[in-house]
């Protein structure tokens, strides 16, 4: 058995989508339903298939050196510029690719129920096909420039997807912002590689890397230069301060494309990206700082956000705009594997909670509006026991769920590493708190209270399975990874650390670990109360604070995102529009122009010389003779 | 060649004559009259060749003249043909309605 799990080649697992999309996309139109939704979900699910054999392989036989290396062709040479379209499956690498290929399949069988009354179906999986083959693609890449080529097109995916429904022009306009804006990251991420392959010479993820390791020294400029603007690219992609804009908007796309793209994969791949070039950030403590508090600040601001939001998928939005956050500061401390850790248990309790969220919003005929939601605990069973399994894993509800684990490692290192500090770590707390009280306020608002609106049909076998499986993930998924405190289980980090650096704690000494532990799980408990007085008990006080006069003016803030949409239509938007407004007419051609315009009133002028009458041009002859024969005279 | 006659006089001469066929160019409709005004115009240039030569005692201007006489047929076969495919053509010999090729 053991042959036939590493007799598959890596390259299967991007290929089996890509020929998905392929097919979907030559030929999709003609093929029936049945037949589109078996080969984009089942394309997906063979590759989630191959990719557990990949896992089975490599951890059967872990490779020399931790990396499987597969070399598929040379893509450009070019004297001593030399990449190679090849493959590398590592300890980080094979996390990613369970995630994107098994949560993806999850989310292709629920989409071949949710969309199944879309005119545009077989377009529809063709582009998520599309989508999964370059992510896997991006996270399997081992040289930095096909990592590139993944980055753009899971961007170019997102902005399809997001426009999926074209003809409301909103859609089109959300796509275009969500292209633009990670596209300022992006060039940022393009200036960093050139600078990489100016200096190292080389794009190999690994030899670039070793490369820094030995030149750089810890704090030289280039070094700190680069991973700022790594982090730029990260930020645009992860939605992050300052550029998170985005993401709420996003959520114009089908739901199963929140799921999926902008919740459990392609907004990670900052995170990814990050633990991919640890080595440079290691080299650059000040741009250490700068993503630890870009995290702190991102996953305080978002968690307020979604406390207003009425709006279902926005609220999740913020919501994993808030849990980057979290992994961003986790990356910011040097908890390369708990960054890791918590963006694996985010992608099953996110994609879980998108795909519930989307079972309440297609059973309420496409309403997404929480305040005319209540009480489908009963009609929605199913669908609420996996929404508040998904939503306690969001709030990391003690012991039981996954989402604690993770949380909880990321918050002891925020504390503890030589990077950490009390304040990122009473940031994290006090996130903690806003995300209990935000997930709650959703499971409380739309599954109990009075029953408003009419579910018109109940959610089938391929939604329902896909919540069920998540839900149980988002469970016991954490168990892989417990503090020392509580069994002290290390499988996670042990096999992440063979590709990341190891996270030490410069505070040894457990009374400090439990006591923090305790705290923010009393916060977070605090939180859940908090949410079932304000939306069970007594409803009515969050109804008044919402319309006094302070509360309305933070609410209408908050709401908005913290008012960035207005500040950047101010600051960039408008001067833009306006600038082009003004250079419509092309003000600098009219230089050109004059002279055009001199010249066809000559041509006009002097061609009216032209009469065609024989006397006018013997005139013309004789006074030019009598002209010359006057200059000769009289001069 | 009588000496009483000084050479300006004759050369004002030519210059009326050259004025005369000049104007007459300018001013008359009919080609065929602009073609007897440029006849003109050449006899004034090969008298005012003949009065130069005469000043000089010189057999030049008078040769010349005679090369200007030869070309003056040439010139006047080929433009009265011309006249005639033009008065085939247009019924008419006024010049200034043949102006199809201005401008």
């Amino acid at each position: 058995m053991d042959g036939f799990w590493c007799s598959l080649p890596l390259w299967l697992i991007p290929a089996l989508p890509a020929a998905g999309f392929v097919v979907l996309a030559l030929i999709g139109g003609q093929l029936p339903r049945r037949w589109s939704a078996v080969i984009g979900a089942g394309s997906v699910g063979l590759s989630a298939a191959v990719s557990l054999c990949a896992a089975a392989c490599y951890l059967s036989h872990p490779p020399d050196g931790g990396v499987r290396i597969e070399r598929l062709w040379t893509w450009i040479h070019v004297g001593n510029f030399d990449i190679g379209f090849s493959l590398a499956l590592d300890a980080l690498s094979l996390v990613m690719i369970f995630v994107v290929s098994f949560v993806g399949f999850l989310i292709h069988l629920y989409s071949t129920e949710y969309m199944a009354d879309d005119e545009a179906f077989s377009r529809f999986f063709a582009y998520m096909n599309l989508f999964v083959a370059l992510m896997l693609m991006l996270v399997l890449a081992d040289n930095l420039f096909l990592l590139y080529l993944g980055w753009e097109g899971v961007g170019l995916c997102s902005y399809l997807l997001i426009g999926f429904w074209y003809s409301d022009p909103a859609n089109g306009a959300a796509a275009r912002k969500a292209f633009i804006v990670t596209r300022i990251g992006d060039t940022a991420m393009a200036i960093a590689l050139l600078l990489l392959y100016k200096h190292a010479g080389t794009l190999d993820i690994q030899e670039a890397m070793a490369w820094a390791a030995d030149n750089w020294a810890v704090g030289s400029g280039m070094a700190v230069v680069v991973a700022l603007l790594l982090l730029g690219g990260a930020v645009g992609k992860s939605a992050q301060l300052p550029l998170q804009v985005w993401l709420p908007d996003a959520m114009a796309g089908p739901t199963p494309v929140s799921a999926l793209i902008h919740a459990a994969t392609m907004v990670t791949a900052g995170v990814y990206l990050i633990a991919r070039t640890h080595v440079v950030f290691m080299l650059a403590p000040p741009a250490m700082t700068v993503v630890a508090v870009i995290g702190a600040a991102t996953l305080l601001l978002a968690g307020c956000s979604a406390l207003v939001q009425t709006d279902i998928k926005r609220v999740l939005a913020y919501s994993t705009i808030s849990q980057i956050g979290y992994m961003f500061l986790g990356l910011g401390v040097g908890a390369w594997s708990a960054a890791v850790f918590h963006l694996m248990t985010h992608a099953f309790f996110k994609a879980l909670l998108f795909l519930g969220a989307g079972a309440v919003i297609i059973s309420l005929h496409h309403e997404q509006d929480i305040s005319k939601m209540g009480g489908l605990r009963k009609r929605l069973p199913v669908v609420f026991w996996t929404f508040l399994i998904g939503s306690a894993s969001l709030a990391a509800l003690p012991l039981v769920t996954a989402g604690f684990y993770s949380k909880d490692l990321i918050l002891w290192c925020s504390w503890s590493t030589q990077y950490g500090s009390p304040w990122l770590w009473a940031a994290g707390a006090a996130g903690a708190f806003l995300t209990a009280l935000y997930s709650f306020r959703l499971v409380f608002i739309v599954f109990f209270g009075d029953e408003k609106g009419q579910v018109e049909h109940r959610p089938g076998t391929r939604i329902l399975v896909p919540l069920v499986v998540l839900a149980v993930l988002s469970l016991i998924g954490g168990f892989v990874e417990t503090p020392e405190s509580l069994g002290h289980v290390t499988l996670f980090s042990d096999l992440t650390e063979t590709t990341l650096a190891t996270t030490e704690s410069t505070i040894t000494g457990h009374p400090t670990e439990h006591l923090l532990q305790a705290v923010v799980a009393g916060i977070t408990l605090l939180g859940v109360f908090l949410a079932f007085f304000l939306y069970i008990k007594r409803p009515a006080i969050p109804a008044a604070i919402s319309t006094s006069p302070l509360g309305s003016r933070v609410c209408r803030f908050w709401l908005s995102g913290w008012g960035f949409d207005t500040l950047y239509d101010r600051l960039f938007v408008r001067p833009f529009a306006g600038l082009a407004q003004l250079l419509r007419g092309d003000p600098f051609d009219g230089i050109s122009s004059t002279l055009g315009r001199a010249a066809v009133a000559g041509n006009s002028a002097l061609s009216r010389t032209q009469d065609g009458r024989i006397r006018t041009y013997a005139f013309g002859i004789g006074l030019g003779a009598v002209i010359a024969i006057a200059i000769v005279v009289l001069t | 060649m009588t000496a009483g006659i000084p050479l300006e006089h004759g050369l004002l001469i030519a210059a009326g004559l050259f004025v005369i066929g000049l104007i007459g160019v300018l001013v008359r409709r009919s080609l065929l009259f602009q073609l007897l005004s440029i006849e003109i115009m050449l006899n004034a240039a090969g008298m005012a060749f003949v009065i130069a030569g005469a000043r000089w005692g010189e057999a030049d201007g008078q040769v010349l003249f005679i090369f200007i006489l030869v070309m003056a047929a040439a010139e006047v076969a080929v433009g009265l043909a011309l006249l005639l495919r033009l008065s085939n053509r247009f019924r008419d010999l006024n010049g200034d309605s043949m102006s199809s090729m201005r401008g």
